[in-house]
């Protein structure tokens, strides 16, 4: 029996001590962040585009990558949501558990895990064939295919949690499948498909590898979706390249802009969801 | 009275979605949005093999001029005299990937353990949120991190201890006077996939009835034995599904790794040595790819290579994990 008592807490010790490891580097990784980059950060960095010779330390900021950063996540959340919400709907809707939405469902599953890179590559290929250059549109559609499944998925899972009854109900009164979409789910499923966008958006803003290729780089702010776009995760890592410790510490203040924005929109879509539930029917 | 009953008179404004407005009725338009969504639908089935079959035809230019061993097999990458050996950089992903998992897996298999048998409602409540928000964590500030505090850790304390005392095996001997290699990237890789195993695991464990528990503990069993005996041979392949999936979002990650592991073309030997993954390889190259000839088909043969690789193994966790977890 004792034996048993000994073992039993040997590895409830193991487990807490695993769960305060895995915390803890949540908050040594925000620290690292806040504690190099907060003193580099000045108003001046998220105020102005960079000047000639920025990156050999001169004057400037990343405006130009704040503002492409934005641009870039937001409109490959609106082109995403634009083709995730029908299928959202289609899944939950139109065929619900037969095998073909399961075949759906798996392959958002897997799709949800290609690396960001390959849709990076992806997206070149597509731009090569359809002999674009690197742009803010190019940069959109790679993000927005990475969007793509993690909205849907959200979607998808948010709209099973509406009770049946109210859809019963739409049917009963007469309403189409379409008419049932548009004026009960997509109306009691705010909260839930604003949730969606927000994490979707989150991922998009601070994934840097798809748009590597897509989007390119540029110091000026973009003015048209055919003009190339900087985004925040290449400005970090691009300033972090160069040999110039004044610029290297610009890199870690971009990082607290990163963060905090990703932050921000966790912390929203928390509140957000929490709020727009409260009048729902149950 | 005729003032009194005008407004009844008046003819109906035709609403947006309402029948008459485009000429289609209420039935006919559900049946049209049936079929462009499940249009959109398919276009997501396609997908996959749509990326798949763009990525080999570039690549086609490469796999014509080179035989698949020497491209996976050849050690030797010298784009500019043309050869292509993909050796360093496949060995490269599986030593920091490996790395990552070992050190992964028992902490957040542990992790996921104490959440879902031991931990409270209120512990839960509070520890879910922050291991979600690490999840969130864009991978340039993992890469940041892991330069600032995971690679003057290595390069300060781990590797002269290390290879010091155990310097005679192989795995902890330490030429690399720098902390960029392998170690820091497992670490900083692991740090990434916690939120994914322990999510995955978590939900898991939540499917296991509550009656095997409660029988098991009814009958004295200690709740570790419970865990030990009951919940995991019955949760065993969900688990081994949570790991495989950990492991292919370690495989393809980018950003981060690129930023600690040190970048040297070379079959690592040891912890400590740098290595280059394939990630690492085309996003480090992807400027010069289109100047050099076969370059571009080399780099994208290799994200076709880890596509594949990443399928498979999470086309396999799923399809197990489907059989587990019964959906909505």
């Amino acid at each position: 029996m004792r034996r048993y008592k000994f073992e039993e807490n040997v590895f409830k010790i193991l487990m807490i001590g695993s769960t305060v490891i895995v915390l803890a580097s949540l908050v040594l990784i925000l620290g690292a962040i806040l504690w190099r980059g907060l003193p580099a950060l000045s108003l001046e960095m998220i105020t102005q585009t960079p000047k000639g010779g920025y990156y050999l330390g001169k004057e400037g900021g990343i405006l130009n990558a704040i503002v492409g950063s934005l641009y870039l996540a937001g409109g490959a959340t609106i082109l995403s949501l634009v083709i995730s919400l029908p299928i959202a709907l289609y899944l939950q809707l139109y065929v619900k558990r037969t095998h073909y939405a399961e075949l759906v469902r798996l392959s958002l599953d897997v799709l949800w895990g290609v690396p960001s890179i390959v849709y990076g590559a992806f997206g070149f290929t597509l731009m090569v064939w359809l002999g674009m250059r690197a742009s803010l549109l190019g940069g959109i559609i790679a993000l927005a295919l990475l969007e793509l499944p993690i909205m849907v998925r959200a979607m998808d899972e948010a709209i099973a949690l509406i009770p049946t009854a109210l859809k019963e109900a739409s049917y009963a009164v007469g309403a189409t499948r379409l008419e049932t979409a548009t004026r009960v789910i997509v109306r009691q499923n705010a909260a839930g498909l604003l949730t969606a966008l927000l994490l979707a958006f989150g991922r998009g803003i601070g994934d840097a590898a798809s748009v590597l290729f897509t989007a390119g780089y540029t110091d000026r702010l973009p003015n048209s979706l055919f003009s190339p776009a900087a985004s925040l995760p290449l400005a970090v890592f691009f300033q972090l390249g160069t040999p110039f410790p004044a610029v290297q510490e610009r890199a870690y203040a971009s990082a607290v802009v990163l963060t905090v924005i990703v932050l921000v929109i966790s912390l929203a879509s928390r509140r957000l969801s929490k709020r727009l539930t409260k009048h729902v029917i149950q | 009275m005729q003032e009194i009953l005008a407004p009844l008179a008046r003819p109906k404004r035709p609403r947006p979605w309402s029948g008459s407005s485009i000429g289609l009725s209420r039935r006919q338009k559900d049946q049209w949005a049936a079929r462009f969504t499940a249009l959109l639908a398919t276009g997501t089935i396609v997908l996959v093999p749509l990326i798949a079959v763009a990525l080999l035809w570039r690549a086609l230019p490469i796999l014509a001029a080179k035989p698949l061993t020497e491209l996976l097999f050849s050690t030797t990458w010298h784009p500019l005299k043309g050869s292509f050996g993909f050796l360093p950089f496949i060995m490269g992903t599986l030593w920091v990937t490996i790395g990552a998992m070992t050190i992964a897996v028992p902490l957040s298999l542990l992790t996921a353990f104490y959440l879902a048998e031991y931990a409270s409602p209120q512990i839960r409540a509070l520890t879910k949120p922050l291991i979600d928000l690490l999840a969130g964590i864009p991978s340039v500030i993992y890469g940041i991190w892991g330069i600032l505090i995971i690679v003057p850790v290595v390069e300060r304390y781990v590797a002269p201890t290390l290879s010091y005392w155990l310097g005679f095996i192989p795995l902890f001997h330490s030429d690399n006077p720098t902390g960029y290699g392998v170690l820091a990237g497992s670490v900083v890789l692991a740090v990434m996939v916690f939120p994914v195993i322990i999510a995955v695991t978590d939900e898991v464990l939540r499917a296991v009835p509550r009656s095997l528990r409660e029988a098991s503990l009814a009958l004295g069993a200690t709740r570790w034995q419970t865990i030990k005996h009951v919940v995991l041979r019955h949760a065993l392949a969900g688990v081994i599904a949570a790991v495989v999936l950990g492991f292919s979002r370690a495989f393809g990650e980018t950003m981060a790794i690129l930023m600690v592991v040190g970048n040297v073309a070379q079959v690592p030997t040891s912890i400590f040595d740098a290595a280059y993954p394939l990630p690492a390889l085309i996003a480090n190259n992807y400027g010069e790819m289109m100047s050099v000839p076969l370059y571009d088909a080399a780099l994208l043969g290799a994200a076709l290579i880890l596509l594949l690789v990443v399928l498979a193994f999470n086309l396999a966790s799923r399809l197990l994990l489907l059989r587990l977890i019964p959906r909505h």
